[in-house]
């Protein structure tokens, strides 16, 4: 398998295998918070690519120079979420002054996303995931995998949304409006995305 | 560097214990201590004028990021309600408390106190004043009516008569009468905006509950057909006389209809009385009362002739003032704007 192939397998893994709403069950809260309008949800997925892509790349450095030397990955955690909240604050300032365009179509998501599980979970997985061989993902194959899991939870948010907007007009019984038929849906997703889990790459 | 460089020594030199409790500690406390450095640097550098106002807003609202308002949590929303002019009254969780502070911040006090009632702008769907298109007996709902050949009254714009807005009321506040109309009452209305939500033609508006004029009819269709397809003759034909009328431009017309400003709307029913087909209604016909200057108290200032829309006050400056009761049209801003409260409606 080539570089191409191996990257071919890592997209097909990041957006519909394992995805991280559907199948790994992380990011669930902007998943259902912020889907209920498409140009929101649309926002609300391009950060969550940009966060997780930097925090990847981010977080593979402080494990590598400085978890990994001093035997310290049972801080993982906590070094992860100290590293990304900083990570998504300077970033914020930054854009706020140097892009304002920008900052007004990702910024206000920004902050929503700071301790977002997705992201936490993206920056742990990468530390542990290994390709067929055995080997541990490099510096990109982080940030390529951080990248591709952002993709696929904007897919997801965006199918849902899209969903979530006809489902305004749909006569439902008063007791599952909203957030009660929402996970309905969120379930039933789930389950179609299930049928990607026997694909053989 | 500098933090490993000590935490090596100190794991170099220490005893076994202590470098497993120091290395840990300096390393996350010495990144924690330079992201929070660098941090406070990028504030100062990166420092963006923002407008206060969205500060001060999004330290009062709730700040649980629900979405209830439809932007993308409490920042997206006190930008936008500095910015796009975005309503005050979004916030659910914070409630009126939360909205007053957000009013007094943005000045927007008179608007936010005051209490909005739905008022439907059609005079159509009861049992008599309707011309039916065709005999509907599907699902009683209008959501539904409104799916086959645009409802069942001829008018597409007017009320079908199905009671959505009733089923939908949490308040019990609207009830049906004999003649088949929808009723609101204004006493159990909260203005929370489910019959609006659940009209289909859009047709329930919430107006300030002290607005006692409005045009109660929706067609956008020109003036000869309003009149032929409407079954209860009080359709607007856009002709434009209440334009005319209207001592204060509170009224537009675009697409053949009527619409009032009620925020600027004065109350004086001047439109209603010359509108041609009686779509305008006025609740205060007939119990209008006139202005009238207690001359004793009378100072002489000038403000209510400044501000009387028919110029029915006439008097030199320090003299007392005379209001002409033919002309007067009983609005009550003379009563309003007097310093010296000498003006009474009788």
């Amino acid at each position: 398998m080539g570089y191409l192939g191996k990257l071919f397998f890592m997209a097909m893994t990041a957006v519909f295998i394992n995805n991280y709403v559907l199948s790994r069950f992380l990011g669930l809260c902007p998943y259902l918070g912020v889907s209920k309008k498409l140009d929101s949800a649309f926002g609300m997925g391009m950060a969550v690519i940009f966060v997780m892509t930097m925090a990847s790349a981010f977080t593979y450095l402080i494990q590598t120079l400085f978890l990994i030397p001093y035997g310290l990955q049972y801080l993982q955690t906590i070094a992860f979420i100290l590293t990304i909240a900083a990570l998504v604050q300077f970033v914020e300032m930054v854009i706020q002054k140097n892009a304002p365009a920008l900052y007004k179509s990702l910024g206000v998501y920004l902050p929503l996303i700071t301790t977002n599980c997705a992201v936490l979970g993206v920056a742990i997985l990468n530390t542990k995931a290994t390709w067929a061989d055995g080997a541990h993902y490099n510096f990109l194959d982080a940030v390529l995998n951080g990248f591709l899991s952002g993709i696929g939870f904007t897919l997801v948010l965006l199918l849902m949304a899209g969903i979530r907007e006809r489902l305004e007009y749909a006569d439902l019984p008063k007791s599952m409006k909203g957030m009660p038929i929402g996970l309905i849906l969120a379930g039933c997703m789930a389950l179609a995305f299930y049928g990607f889990m026997g694909f053989k790459i | 560097m500098n933090m490993i460089m000590i935490s090596l020594l100190v794991a170099g030199n220490g005893s076994f214990q202590m470098s497993t409790i120091t290395i840990p500690v300096m390393i996350v406390g010495g990144l924690g201590l330079i992201f929070g450095l660098v941090l406070a640097f990028a504030s100062k550098v990166f420092h963006v004028e923002v407008d206060p106002r969205v500060e001060q807003i999004i330290s009062i609202l709730p700040g649980a990021n629900c979405g209830a308002c439809g932007m993308p949590g409490c920042g997206g929303y006190a930008d936008a309600i500095v910015h796009n002019n975005a309503d005050i009254d979004k916030c659910a969780p914070g409630g009126a408390s939360t909205m007053a502070h957000i009013a007094s911040i943005m000045g927007k006090e008179a608007i936010a106190s005051q209490k909005k009632i739905a008022v439907y702008h059609c005079s159509s769907g009861g049992y008599n004043n309707t011309n039916w298109k065709y005999n509907y007996e599907g699902i009683e709902s209008c959501k539904s009516a409104v799916n086959i050949a645009d409802g069942p009254n001829s008018c597409r714009w007017g009320c079908m008569g199905f009671n959505d807005c009733l089923r939908a009321c949490p308040f019990d506040a609207i009830t049906v009468d004999e003649f088949g109309m929808r009723c609101v009452d204004k006493a159990l209305c909260t203005g929370c905006g489910a019959c609006v939500k659940a009209c289909p033609r859009g047709i329930i508006i919430l107006v300030p509950e002290n607005r006692n004029v409005m045009v109660r009819c929706s067609s956008k269709d020109k003036g000869a057909d309003a009149r032929v397809l409407c079954g209860s003759g009080h359709s607007c034909i856009g002709c434009g006389l209440c334009v005319k009328k209207c001592p204060t431009q509170a009224i537009t017309v675009s697409s053949s209809l009527a619409r009032i400003d009620y925020l600027r709307c004065i109350n004086c029913g001047q439109c209603a009385t010359v509108c041609p087909t009686k779509a305008i209604e006025d609740q205060l016909s007939g119990k209008r009362k006139k202005a009238l200057i207690i001359p004793d108290g009378c100072i002489g200032c000038t403000i209510c002739a400044k501000n009387c829309p028919v110029k029915a006050i006439t008097g030199e400056v320090k003299q007392v003032h005379v209001i002409n009761q033919e002309i007067c049209i009983g609005c009550g801003l003379c009563a309003e704007k007097c310093p010296k409260k000498t003006i009474k409606m009788v």
